[in-house]
């Protein structure tokens, strides 16, 4: 018998997407059961008092948790968020309800003995309730009390060999796409480098030190299946700087139509049949392709990667063997001042480790950052408030046609005087010589 | 319920702390044909709808069935997972970016066996445990925040309006119909800790009703310059407010008309609350994107300024989503994303053929970047 009565949390049951109400009830009612005697170190009615008050919520249309809430780890700033009902009297077993976010495993891959463990923890300390996984890629534990934080967490550090991501004015916990684990376009090992930055600056990751939140995304290829172009302040694109690899048997494969286009990714409706320069050369956003006497040929050095005739043919074409990746910078949503996309800033870099000539990039880009960005200024503000000139500056890279879309439209250009032959110092009296007053 | 140390000594925290460890290393969780094969894939093949083979080119083959998941999961769920791992990949489970969850064997005869047990399981109320699907041309699933089930800032519910919607699009989860990829995301307040500016189709919660004002607490709770300076417009500044038992107090008055309702106030200050049933609701942004094919990168945009929380299942949301995605699958040319497909038509037609009003909302006003939004040709359709 449900706590309490949840008639409009009950209609989002029905309908063939896995509905998170039913998957919340059979965890109260797992909890209420308690078949295998468990000490619940929580409320045993957490997740009944949950549904409670996310009906409630439903009916007010507000929500009904309250403001943050400093707790945490001892010695840590981050990887534990307070948050405390609104409503305890009716909701006791939800009063107090933190959140603990636990950094995940670069490209998302477990064990099933990993996660039963985290399961068999989670429910004896906590609510049972998780998100797989938070927008930033962490595994959210949702829900426990503040007694709770210290024992989770020494049995993730003791017993399971884990630690907290990040939150708060930290570098955020890193993520990263499949990568080369099971995709063929991965221009880099996403896993590693993700993992080595993440294990390198893990005091950045703990202790807040920033003006405001840092991110690193790791997309293998410009597909961004990550987003980070979107969604990181340091955004690592992988990239090849040589030639596609084509295999000639396999175009003339997808041309013949022996082998399915897109690797099947448009099955579902009839297109025709499939046609190489309707659907490759004219869409190739550079014209950088011919097919002409049943051969395909690239102009390499006019291609700028951008992967479609590579999704359409992924039999016939494969990346290059000079591998690498872009670094972009200043990714946010618009919280506050507009949402802004990552701007280019080391057009190629190796990824290989120990990673040097990257981990000096991100340094002097914290360097200026911590030095000069506002509190909760994101990287993209500072660089919009100083300018990319700064930016550059600051990291010590070259100016170069690749960072910019286009020139500037102004002629509005901040000369400095050692750029200005004989500098800015003159002599008014000695130019009154030659022009009357 | 007695309380269980873990060893934790409260009383001495530095006692065999262990901290700064990071992550477990990705590799101790690989499955056996990926840790053998990785870097060395040679091409992959949808073969249905959440069915994937990727083949190496040491002969090896992984077959992926890829299952959508909502994000918020219970223990109990997750020990399904791992018990359909178990039988099935040998103890391996992946997840994705878009909180889909991944099931690879290294055989295609295990394929089939999988399926069906995935197919078979469904919740009490009915629902679907393991959809398969999220591939190719079609939806995959959404990715979403927290709100109102565990967060203190949301303009509606997430789980609920990506359940409402899911439903709705589910056949496009589940076949690959459309002209290319298409991304729904959600966040449930302007924050967007999901990064949703990107995508094909953005669900937003939105206020729209400046915070109220706690005058008695606001000086006790808040940083008062934190909150003047936390205002994007300049809307805040400091006052002294006379209480309804004549006590003077310090607080901050707000210039309502220059409210953009963003909430970063009520981030640095507890004592400014904007939520409201309803001012709170649900904007629809289109047409942004975060792959660099073909075309660059493309925020979203707003295409539809307001609409209310209908709860549960939010339908004026759901239809015009639906509307939306079914005018672009007849519209746009295969491998048009939804914002290049309306860019080629022009966003006037766009408006036209989705049957969506434009209202003055829609204009651009903030900031500079507005200006670039006018239209600044002759060029234009009736």
């Amino acid at each position: 018998m449900a706590k309490h009565e949840t008639p409009l949390l009950d209609q989002l049951e029905s309908g063939p997407w896995p509905s998170f109400v039913s998957d919340l009830k059979q965890e109260a009612e797992s909890r209420a059961k308690n078949e295998k005697n468990m000490e619940y170190q929580i409320p045993v009615d957490a997740v009944d008092d949950l549904l409670g008050v996310l009906e409630l919520s439903y009916k007010h249309g507000r929500t009904h948790w309250k403001h943050g809430g400093i707790v945490g780890v001892f010695g840590y700033g981050g990887g534990v968020i307070g948050r405390y009902c609104d409503q305890p009297e009716m909701f006791p077993g939800v009063a107090h309800f933190h959140t603990m976010r636990v950094n995940q495993p670069a490209g998302k891959f477990y064990t099933t003995e990993y996660l039963n463990n985290l399961c068999d923890l989670w429910e004896f300390r906590g609510s049972g309730i998780t998100n797989m996984h938070g927008s930033t890629g962490d595994i959210i534990l949702i829900g426990t009390e503040t007694r709770q934080l210290e024992e989770v967490f020494y049995e993730l550090t003791h017993t399971y060999n884990q630690d907290l991501g990040g939150s708060g004015s930290n570098l955020r916990t890193p993520a990263d796409c499949i990568g080369q684990a099971r995709c063929e376009y991965a221009c880099y090992d996403t896993q590693a480098i993700c993992h080595e930055l993440t294990q390198e600056y893990q005091d950045e990751l703990h202790r807040p030190a920033f003006p405001y939140k840092f991110k690193f995304k790791f997309d293998g290829c410009p597909n961004c299946c990550v987003a980070s172009i979107a969604r990181s302040d340091m955004s690592y694109i992988g990239t090849w700087r040589d030639e596609i690899r084509i295999d000639a048997e396999a175009v003339k494969g997808y041309v013949g139509g022996e082998i399915p286009s897109n690797a099947g990714a448009h099955s579902g409706r009839d297109w025709g049949p499939f046609d190489i320069q309707k659907e490759v050369i004219d869409l190739c956003p550079t014209g950088c392709m011919i097919y002409e006497n049943d051969e395909l040929k690239i102009n390499n050095k006019e291609c700028t990667r951008c992967m479609h005739c590579i999704n359409v043919m992924p039999r016939a074409l494969r990346i290059g063997n000079d591998r690498g990746c872009s670094i972009l910078v200043g990714a946010k949503a618009p919280i506050l001042d507009g949402a802004q996309m990552g701007s280019l800033l080391v057009p190629f870099i190796k990824v290989e480790e120990p990673y040097d000539e990257i981990k000096e990039v991100i340094e002097n880009v914290w360097d200026w950052w911590m030095e000069e960005g506002k509190n909760r200024e994101r990287l993209g503000e500072l660089i919009k408030r100083q300018g990319f000139q700064k930016l550059l500056e600051m990291t010590n890279i070259k100016a170069v046609p690749q960072h910019v879309q286009e020139p500037r439209s102004n002629p509005y250009i901040f000369w400095r005087e050692d750029e200005v032959e004989g500098g800015w110092e003159r002599d008014v009296v000695e130019y009154r010589k030659h022009h009357q007053r | 319920m007695a309380f269980v140390s873990s060893g934790y000594n409260p009383d001495k925290p530095m006692e065999n702390r262990i901290t700064d460890i990071g992550p477990r290393k990705y590799d101790e969780f690989y499955p056996e044909v990926i840790a053998k094969n990785k870097g060395k894939w040679l091409y992959h093949e949808i073969l249905d709808p959440g069915v994937l083979v990727h083949v190496s080119e040491t002969g090896d083959e992984v077959y992926t069935v890829r299952v959508g998941g909502a994000r918020l999961m219970s223990v109990t769920h997750i020990r399904e997972i791992c018990e359909i791992a178990d039988k099935h990949c040998g103890g391996h489970v992946r997840f994705t970016t878009r909180n889909n969850i991944e099931f690879m064997v290294d055989n295609k005869e295990k394929l089939e066996p999988l399926k069906n047990d995935l197919k078979n399981r469904k919740f009490n109320g009915g629902s679907l445990k393991f959809p398969i699907g999220g591939t190719g041309a079609g939806i995959t699933n959404i990715i979403h925040t927290q709100g109102w089930i565990h967060c203190h800032t949301p303009a509606t519910d997430a789980s609920g309006t990506v359940k409402a919607a899911m439903d709705v699009l589910y056949d496009d989860f589940t076949s690959m119909r459309l002209p290319a990829h298409l991304r729904v995301s959600m966040a449930c307040c302007l924050n967007m800790c999901g990064a949703v500016h990107c995508s094909d189709i953005a669900i937003l919660g939105y206020h729209r009703k400046p915070p109220m004002l706690d005058h008695e607490y606001l000086d006790k709770m808040c940083e008062i310059p934190l909150a003047v300076s936390a205002c994007p417009t300049a809307a805040i500044k400091p006052a002294k407010v006379k209480l309804a038992n004549g006590k003077e107090v310090k607080s901050v008055v707000i210039k309502n008309e220059r409210c953009m309702f963003c909430g970063n106030c009520y981030t640095m200050c507890p004592s400014m609350p904007l939520a409201d049933d309803v001012g709170d609701g649900i904007v629809l942004m289109a047409g942004g994107k975060v792959s660099n094919r073909i075309s660059a990168p493309k925020f979203s945009k707003v295409v539809v300024a307001f609409i209310p929380n209908e709860m549960p299942r939010w339908p004026t949301m759901t239809d015009t989503i639906k509307r939306m995605v079914d005018v672009y699958a007849k519209g746009a040319n295969k491998y048009e994303r939804f914002g290049e497909w309306a860019e080629r038509i022009g966003w006037e037609r766009f408006f036209d053929i989705c049957e969506l009003d434009f209202t003055h909302h829609l204009i651009d006003d903030f900031r500079d970047p507005a200006y670039y939004t006018w239209r600044q040709t002759s060029q234009f359709k009736f």
